[in-house]
């Protein structure tokens, strides 16, 4: 019984690492599969993905795994230190800090989603476009780009969200707003060493249209470096949104956002240092894991860079 | 000639971007809520009033003739009036700018002075334990959200073990007794003869700096490592060797000397996003700088001071850039 199991396993594992492969199914799960060979054996990266998996668990299963309501209050308990009722200590409203971290976990996952789902697909397509078409198309796309790189990434988000109005819908907006040009350039600079490739020239010679190669050739090479500066970059956006959430611009209260937690700690940092030290720690944690997982997967994905 | 054509496209390529940053601050300011002519007159004002008022400020103009119309102002200087302080926009970012200045000034010199080290150190045990300690360093300064340091480090260093003074730029009893020449305390109290003053202030700087610089140093360090492992790899470095010359003498003299160039737009690059830092910084430790002025504006909806901030801000960013782009040009000769 035993040994067949193994015996499958090790199958599995010949029908993967094949050097033949019958077909393109099989040599793309046999590439995925020493992708993540090679990604196992990183340690820090297997940490990185762990905490964000984590993350998604904790978001997933909030309301099981929070042992009180996050807005639930308690003015008789304000301010008690960490201890067997509260692990993490409450809050200046009483509020179980536990609680509300798990909680805020999904928000902090919300604004992650929203941004990686957003700014990328508008920068990869801005970048593959100016790339591929080049000419005044690709001028005109490029010195957008540059406007918006010209600007510090914190403060336009600021100006933004003073036009739009704080909030944490507004914050994401701000964000992915600020975020897409670095995108454009990388799929440009991808795009400009593939489009005088032999398969291009063969493509559009059997009448593909500009669209369907764009589409269809060159965004598809163009992900794989795309996706480790998205990973790398999450831990940035991380740090906005709780920034903007300490400025009191994104989520407002009492929405246990991380950042807006720390603010809301910080009258009593000195005395009550739990109340804004946790918060922080979790942003640190959560964006210490992106980073591990984007170094992890650039050594994967991308061999180039260093 | 080449260099004069070259110049002038820098130039033409950086007023194109300015114009760019006005156009984005101009459409910010139009899509505001806030309704200009309601701010200027107040809300109890008749429908003729609202009119003329709205005719004064141009607003009944076509959209592009109001963007002439902000171009031409802010190409005169004129910001607007900031609501809060019921000053020009200018006259206040030009009297907070100075705080920030220091600030990234001494925070940058600092990052210089820890990053080159350890990424000269990095890279020379590279894949040994220096190389992973600065690595981690660098991944900690990644992660860590800079005003949560802020405030551990005040709880920390201030509250508890009584290291650094608290928030501000001296201690309140300084506060106002150097006249304001150039606006940076640590230089205005030495032009003073006020010692005292002087080292209060720097005191004052250390822990603002020091969590500021951490940012620079993990960026500087990183670039730093990976500049000297491609020199490491010259074959000037073996002869250099073969020669008979001393370890340091190489790697400090040789391959060092040879990235100070690509360094020094590091370095101007990091001064820039630092910047961005110190917005988070000041409110942390109330430095009454550009952050904070730019924050305060925005908690109480004043738009002429918080885009006239942000157009100081990109500005000021935009020419790091060019700086750096040009110090480059200049220093090497091979991009000349």
């Amino acid at each position: 019984m035993n040994g067949r199991a193994m015996n499958g396993g090790s199958t599995w594992r010949a029908w993967l690492s094949t050097d033949t492969p019958q077909s393109r199914m099989q040599a793309r799960l046999g590439r995925a599969w020493s992708g993540w060979l090679a990604f196992r054996r990183n340690r820090l990266a297997m940490a990185g993905l762990l905490i964000v998996l984590g993350l998604v668990v904790v978001a997933a299963l909030a309301p099981l795994l929070a042992p009180y309501h996050p807005y639930e209050q308690d003015l008789a308990n304000r301010l008690q230190p960490p201890g067997a009722l509260h692990w993490l200590g409450t809050d200046s409203f009483g509020r179980d800090i536990l609680s509300r971290l798990i909680h805020g976990a999904r928000l902090t996952l919300m604004i992650v989603a929203l941004v990686a789902a957003t700014a990328p697909v508008v920068g990869l397509l801005i970048g593959t476009v100016a790339g591929y078409l080049g000419g005044w198309v690709d001028a005109v796309l490029m010195r957008i780009t540059d406007i918006f790189l010209a600007f510090p990434k914190l403060i336009l988000a600021l100006a933004f969200v003073a036009a739009l109005g704080p909030g944490i819908e507004n914050a994401v907006i701000a964000i992915a707003i600020t975020s897409w040009p670095p995108y454009a350039r990388i799929a440009r600079a991808e795009t400009l060493t593939i489009r005088r490739a032999d398969f291009i020239s063969a493509a559009r010679l059997q009448g593909a249209s500009s669209a369907r190669i764009i589409l269809g050739h060159i965004v598809p090479l163009c992900v794989a470096s795309l996706i480790v500066r998205v990973t790398l970059d999450m831990a940035g956006v991380i740090l906005t949104a709780a920034g903007l959430g300490f400025l009191g611009l994104g989520a407002q209260p009492p929405l246990p956002e991380w950042g807006a937690m720390i603010a809301a700690g910080r009258q009593n940092v000195l005395e009550q240092w739990w109340v804004a030290a946790m918060p922080g720690l979790a942003i640190f944690v959560v964006s210490l894991g992106f980073n591990l997982l984007g170094d992890g997967l650039r050594d994967v994905l991308d061999p180039k860079g260093d | 000639m080449r260099t004069l054509k070259r110049c002038l496209g820098l130039i033409a390529s950086v007023a194109f971007t300015l114009f760019g940053l006005l156009l984005v601050t101009f459409l910010i300011g139009r899509v505001v809520p806030i309704d200009p002519v309601l701010a200027a007159i107040g809300d109890r004002a008749g429908a003729d009033a609202y009119a003329r008022m709205r005719a004064e400020l141009g607003l009944d103009l076509p959209l592009w003739q109001q963007f002439l119309r902000y171009l031409g102002a802010v190409l005169q200087g004129d910001l607007g009036d900031s609501v809060l302080t019921s000053r020009p926009v200018l006259e206040d970012v030009l009297r907070v700018f100075p705080a920030t200045l220091e600030l990234a000034t001494v925070a940058v010199a600092v990052g210089a002075a820890l990053g080159v080290p350890a990424g000269v150190v990095a890279a020379t045990h590279r894949g040994r334990w220096p190389d992973h300690v600065i690595r981690l360093l660098g991944l900690f300064g990644h992660s860590v959200p800079i005003f949560w340091l802020g405030l551990m480090g005040l709880l920390l260093f201030y509250a508890r073990l009584d290291w650094v003074p608290g928030p501000g730029r001296v201690d309140i009893f300084y506060e106002g007794m150097v006249e304001a020449r150039t606006g940076i305390v640590t230089i205005d109290a030495l032009l003073a003869g006020e010692t005292d003053i002087f080292w209060n202030a720097l005191h004052h700087l250390l822990l603002p700096t020091a969590i500021l610089g951490l940012y620079s140093v993990a960026y500087i360090a990183r670039m730093t490592r990976s500049f000297m492992l491609d020199q490491l790899r010259q074959e000037y470095i073996v002869t250099a060797r073969v020669k008979g010359l001393s370890e340091a003498r190489v790697v400090w003299r040789h391959a060092l000397g040879n990235i100070a160039v690509p360094l020094t737009t590091v370095i101007a690059l990091s001064y820039a996003g630092l910047l961005e830092g110190s917005v988070l910084t000041e409110t942390v430790f109330a430095w009454p700088g550009l952050g904070l002025y730019i924050t305060n504006s925005l908690l109480s909806a004043d738009m002429n001071a918080v885009l006239g901030g942000t157009l100081v801000v990109g500005t000021v960013f935009i020419g790091l850039n060019l700086l750096s782009d040009l110090l480059y040009r200049l220093l090497d000769p091979r991009a000349r």
